[in-house]
């Protein structure tokens, strides 16, 4: 299974996963700083900004670029709950 | 105070400005974490201009007969323009979907955050939702000599929450800051009761894990000229409001003077029933001090009390709860303080967990949960020892200090690892 690599800053942490996990699959394991609500993609307590990397997320949802939206999100950020990782390395750290 | 006194009309408080709210003086407990010794009030207010009339605010919905009434004695419905909702909690936005039957022209304003919630309120009454306009700070509203504007004052103590300003005679809408949950029908603060401990309290149990928020929104309020504040909870503040402003800009500035403000704080709390608890929280604090940059607080948690230990935590970087394992679980006071954050923010901090056991050695593990379900995060895994620690194991709690302190000082070289390795 490809496979690639996520660093959460705030932590100090790199951690090498399968393609398609989400960020809050990972990010909660390793103990980032994260912090989740609704894990639903509504309540936005998730906003992560990705500082490397954007391009190796899926695309945002329809509801994740409304929320994101909604909450006058800067660019680059996505919604931890939501965000799943295609591949390459990607660096974040919490909103 | 009872509600003998009030009449079913609205007050003045200004011409063509009036109170519309709702008193309730027999509540006892508000959203369940307060106490309401003398009940309290829901406060809706109403402005007239020569062009519109804006309704700023409703109340919670089994006073919203009350509320009409008021209403209905300074205008009709189809003079209705403007809605502003300044915070959307069910206390404030009861009689909202009532008001939009009866004033369907009008064109509600509220924050960005405020516009799912405001759908999610409307639901069950399967209406379309009317239409609504997110403002932010400066949009305003003309109503004809006289103009709303807006201050974009979030997680006030919703994400939700905004205040709004009439311009031209300097009040301010403002919300829950600056209310309390206190019932007087003398509505004024210089004519009330004794209301001092009530507002002390509000903010205490209701703005404190917010306090960021607090000053950045007392630094929005503080250059306006302000007449009156009149919050969406008690007394209604005419007289010297400023001097509630800056009791806010003191109660949301840090409460213990910081002397290590240019090092980072790790606080170590435990219990120990054999000592054996106590020895790794020496240690932990031991090895911690090894990093400079890294002042270190020792506390047993036996010897203090839930409130002291809040206001440690909540000026704290990073924490370390220390517990023995006692019937599968962390003992008490160490639940006691764990259960006494929702006051205080304790959102990012680092946070970490050990003790020593006797059997099985779940206190640990919990206690780490706890921690993450609190929103710290926990990136260095707890230590757990059985009985009594030997040197190594001293070692090893040295060792965690440090790479706390690592971790509070951005200190850390990059740990690679790959998520199977992950529980």
């Amino acid at each position: 299974m490809p496979k690639a690599k996520v660093t959460f800053q705030d932590i100090g942490v790199a951690v090498t996963v399968p393609a398609g996990t989400r960020l809050i699959e990972v990010s909660e394991k390793v103990g980032a700083g994260i912090t989740y609500g609704c894990r639903e993609g509504e309540c936005c307590t998730c906003l992560t900004k990705v500082i490397e990397g954007g391009e190796n997320l899926a695309p945002p949802s329809v509801l994740e670029d409304q929320v994101l939206k909604d909450n006058m999100a800067p660019r680059g950020h996505r919604l931890a709950c939501q965000a799943q990782i295609l591949g390459g390395e990607i660096v974040v750290k919490p909103a | 105070m009872p509600v003998a006194g009030l009449t079913d009309g609205a007050v003045e408080i200004a011409p063509g400005v009036h109170w519309v709210g709702a008193l309730d003086p027999h509540l006892r407990s508000f959203d369940i974490i307060l106490k309401t010794a003398n009940g309290t009030s829901y406060n809706s207010y109403v402005v007239r201009g020569e062009t519109g009339v804006a309704v700023i605010d409703t109340v919670k919905e089994s006073f919203a007969d009350t509320f009409f009434t008021r209403l209905e004695s300074v205008a009709r419905y189809d003079e209705i323009t403007t809605i502003v909702l300044n915070h959307l909690e069910p206390d404030h936005s009861g009689a909202l979907p009532e008001l939009l039957k009866r004033a369907p022209q009008a064109k509600v304003y509220l924050s960005s955050r405020a516009q799912m919630m405001l759908k999610a309120l409307l639901k069950p009454t399967g209406e379309k939702p009317p239409e609504y306009i997110p403002v932010t700070t400066d949009d305003q509203v003309d109503l004809g000599g006289r103009t709303l504007r807006f201050l974009h004052t979030p997680y006030l103590h919703w994400p939700d929450t905004q205040c709004t300003y009439l311009v031209e005679d300097g009040i301010l809408f403002s919300g829950d800051i600056f209310g309390c949950h206190f019932c007087d029908a003398r509505l004024f603060n210089d004519r009330v009761g004794d209301f001092r401990f009530s507002f002390e309290y509000y903010y205490a149990h209701i703005m404190r894990p917010f306090r960021e928020h607090v000053l950045d929104a007392v630094a929005l309020i503080e250059p306006l000229e302000l007449s009156t504040l009149c919050p969406a909870h008690g007394p209604i503040l005419r007289k010297q409001p400023r001097d509630y402003l800056h009791r806010y800009r003191e109660l949301a500035t840090p409460r213990l003077f910081n002397e290590a403000h240019s090092e980072k704080t790790l606080v170590v709390f435990y219990i120990s029933a054999y000592g054996n608890t106590r020895r790794m929280a020496e240690a932990l604090a031991a090895g911690a001090e090894r990093i400079d940059g890294v002042r270190v607080s020792l506390y047993d948690l036996e010897g203090g009390e839930d409130g002291i230990f809040t206001d440690l935590i909540e000026e704290a970087d990073g924490l370390a709860f220390g517990s023995p394992t006692i019937n599968a679980d962390a003992v008490k006071p160490v639940w006691d303080v764990l259960s006494s954050l929702t006051t205080v923010n304790v959102k990012g901090k680092l946070g970490a967990a050990f003790g020593s056991y006797g059997w099985s050695g779940e206190a640990v593990r919990l206690i780490e949960d706890r921690l993450r379900g609190l929103k710290l995060r926990v990136p260095v895994e707890g230590l757990r020892i059985k009985l009594v620690p030997d040197a190594g194991e001293l070692d090893a709690c040295r060792d965690l200090g440090e790479q706390l302190a690592r971790h509070l000082t951005g200190r850390l070289e990059t740990r690679v690892i790959d998520m199977a390795e992950l529980a």
